[in-house]
């Protein structure tokens, strides 16, 4: 099985589907002959022509906007926001018109669109190229949020974005991107949209993250269990809208104790809704109360203090110690 | 320039009726046709503002005094053309092939599913310009398919300031997109004149900046509008790419039913404007050509007036909205959470 970084993973699918699917399309800014800024396009427009992957001029609201005729025409675009900051540049057309087609038009219409951008700190960018904006659209009805955590799944929800029928929006972390390889089968197959997985068992408390700060989690996870702390389950998301609350629901259950960790700021964001999940279906299971591992609620923190300000595992290992306090 | 900045307003009837262009290749069958669409929209329109006022119907948007313009732009229209507007647009809809069901169920709060398919229109919605891209892509989707069909964007004057008429137009003019915008310029964006949403002369002009030709059209002479989409369309069809059209008409009503123009514009505006009236300048071509007689008039009047009534007859007849039904919409499948929300609602309405 080859070795991918979850770029090569991503490319692999692409390739894929353009192969097999001729209605799929790819196109933003920068994919065609430069393959994108971080190459996740790279050889497809020399292999499959400037018809199906080609750059746009620089609108996001028009990249957005003419994928949701593409798609409602039948087609399957993929769209590629070059940060997932300039979203917001398309942000209506996101919110109010790919989500809303099918209700608009008492389900006449769908549209089965997939945007990609990637995001993510730690790794020193500029103003809005690291924002975490899911807690944006995640308070958005009628698209699908997911965001992995490595190449493999990175290229199953790919595949399982593009087979879906709605508006998928596919978060891919900069820092992920060639920080580690992983056996990715070459052929087709899906990681299902709307369900998380335990990365890691355990019995004490839950650790809830995604994307990168999965990573982060299971390392707090190591030092706890390697000084006999604590054994610490780690559920990753995957998928942030529709959120899995079975498996939340289940895991908290079981441990009694709960931490959630995002990169992104904490106020009205995914861990909020994490915790009224827990709310709902813990409450007479807790020992403690949820602790919440976030940025502050400040811009994305700058380059010269992301390190210190976008969760670590030491702050993770903190606060399931506070969850552990008798 | 390869397009030129045009300054031509497309005439083919002056307002008194004198005939100065070249009159579309149309029967006189085709011509009623026309005609009777015009009067429908106005009898449609008045008749939606009265049920407004009798709380019958939510708020809603006159298209008076734009027959010309909403009529000429759909009519050329072949069925598996694509046309996308906004709310001032819903008599282009009829005329495409929209039950006016779909449109009054809109207006009344209905969830909208009964656009038809074979119609080729995206619903109605409501964010200025928001259609125009989306418009674009079905035409880059139609000419990767290779189909012979069009795609036809319509919005008013106001909706031209917005970023997503512009980003459209340079997107149709990159892609050589078999795309046509119409823009409505009926003078007003609510209480706005159209002289403080661009120092620019004309909107047409910037076709010609985005690199397609841009056509200044009375957009109360039916047949001018006929004849320069006809043109615009078939140019797209032949591969030929966009082309902008500002047809220049008049809000003779209000901005909807909620507004009250006296409070910014002269009632002298509507003097002026009543002479250009579409349907009355129609009209009295019918008549001349003897197309047309006051008996096939009254009569065409009732039988529209009746067809409005029986469709208010129907759609009151209507059940009320099952609040379920907006669960259903938003996802091809019911998301776990907005299975467990229906179940809880239904709970509480006793509708297990
Ligand atoms: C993006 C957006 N901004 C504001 C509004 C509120 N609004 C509704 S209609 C309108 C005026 C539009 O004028 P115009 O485009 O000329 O169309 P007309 O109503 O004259 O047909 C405004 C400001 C809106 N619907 N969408
Ligand atoms: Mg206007």
């Amino acid at each position: 099985m080859p070795r991918w970084t979850m770029i090569e993973a991503l490319n692999n699918a692409l390739a894929l589907e353009l192969e097999h699917d001729r209605r799929v399309l790819i196109f933003g800014e920068d994919v065609g002959k430069n393959g994108g800024v971080f190459r996740v396009t790279e050889g497809l427009q020399n292999r499959f022509g400037e018809e199906r992957v080609f750059d746009t001029p620089l609108a996001e609201s028009a990249i957005i906007g003419t994928a949701i005729g593409i798609a409602v025409y039948g087609l399957r675009p993929i769209a590629e926001i070059q940060f997932a900051g300039f979203s917001l540049l398309a942000f209506n057309q996101i919110v109010s018109q790919a989500a809303h087609m099918r209700s608009r038009s008492g389900g006449l219409y769908t549209v089965p669109l997939v945007i990609r951008a990637v995001f993510g700190g730690n790794v020193r960018s500029h103003e809005m190229h690291s924002d975490n904006i899911e807690g944006l659209f995640m308070h958005t009805p009628g698209i699908k949020i997911v965001i992995p955590s490595n190449p493999y799944d990175a290229k199953g929800l790919l595949h399982a974005a593009i087979a879906d029928p709605d508006p998928v929006l596919l978060l891919e972390h900069m820092r992920l991107y060639r920080s580690f390889r992983q056996e990715v089968p070459a052929e087709y197959y899906t990681v299902p949209i709307g369900k998380a997985v335990v990365v890691h068992e355990g019995s004490d408390v839950t650790v809830i993250a995604y994307g990168a700060m999965v990573a982060v989690a299971l390392e707090a996870a190591k030092q706890l269990e390697s000084s006999d702390e604590a054994s610490v389950e780690v559920v990753e998301l995957r998928t942030i809208a529709p959120m899995d609350e079975q498996t939340i629901a289940d895991s908290v259950n079981k441990t009694g104790r709960a931490v959630v960790v995002h990169e992104a700021a904490r106020t009205g964001g995914v861990g909020a809704e994490i915790v009224a999940v827990i709310n709902q279906h813990c409450l007479y299971a807790l020992l403690k109360p949820v602790e919440r591992v976030t940025s502050p609620d400040t811009p994305f923190p700058i380059p010269t203090v992301e390190d210190l300000l976008i969760p670590t595992p030491g702050r993770v290992v903190n606060a399931i110690r506070r969850t552990l306090e008798a | 320039m390869p397009f030129p900045l045009t300054e031509t307003m497309h005439q083919v009837m002056t307002p008194e009726g004198k005939i100065i262009g070249e009159v579309p290749l149309l029967s006189a069958e085709q011509l009623v046709k026309l005609y009777r669409w015009m009067v429908l929209g106005r009898a449609f329109s008045d008749r939606m503002v009265a049920l407004q006022r009798q709380g019958r119907m939510g708020t809603f948007s006159a298209l008076n005094g734009q027959e010309a313009t909403s009529v000429g732009l759909a009519a050329p229209l072949q069925q598996k053309d694509w046309l996308a507007g906004s709310y001032r647009e819903i008599l282009s809809y009829l005329v495409k092939g929209v039950p006016m069901q779909a449109i009054m169920k809109l207006y009344r709060g209905y969830v909208s599913d009964d656009y038809s398919a074979e119609a080729h229109c995206l619903p109605i919605q409501i964010v200025l310009a928001t259609q125009l891209p989306h418009m674009v892509g079905i035409a880059m989707a139609l000419k990767y398919d290779r189909q012979p069909q069009v795609a036809v964007g319509v919005c008013g004057d106001g909706a031209t300031s917005e970023g997503d008429f512009n980003e459209a137009l340079n997107f149709a003019g990159v892609f050589k997109a078999p795309v046509v915008f119409v823009v409505q310029n009926n003078g007003w964006a609510i209480s706005v004149p159209r002289s403080k949403q661009t120092a620019a002369q004309y909107i047409a002009h910037r076709g010609p900046a985005f690199g397609m030709p841009g056509y200044l059209v009375d957009g109360n002479d039916l047949f001018a509008v006929y004849k320069v989409v006809c043109d615009c369309v078939e140019r797209a069809r032949a591969g030929e790419g966009p082309a902008l059209i500002e047809a220049i008409t008049y809000r003779l009503g209000a901005h909807t039913t909620a507004d009250d123009p006296k409070r910014y514009r002269p009632a002298s505006d509507l003097t002026e404007w009543g002479k250009r009236d579409p349907i009355l300048r129609f009209r009295a071509f019918l008549f001349d050509q003897h197309i047309l007689s006051e008996k096939d008039n009254d009569v065409l009047h009732e039988e529209v007036t009746t067809e409005i009534e029986q469709a208010i007859n129907r759609l009151e007849a209507l059940p009320p909205q099952d609040c379920a039904q907006v669960y259903d919409l938003v996802y091809s499948e019911l998301t776990p959470q907005l299975k467990a929300q229906r179940a809880q609602i239904m709970r509480e309405l006793g509708r297990e």
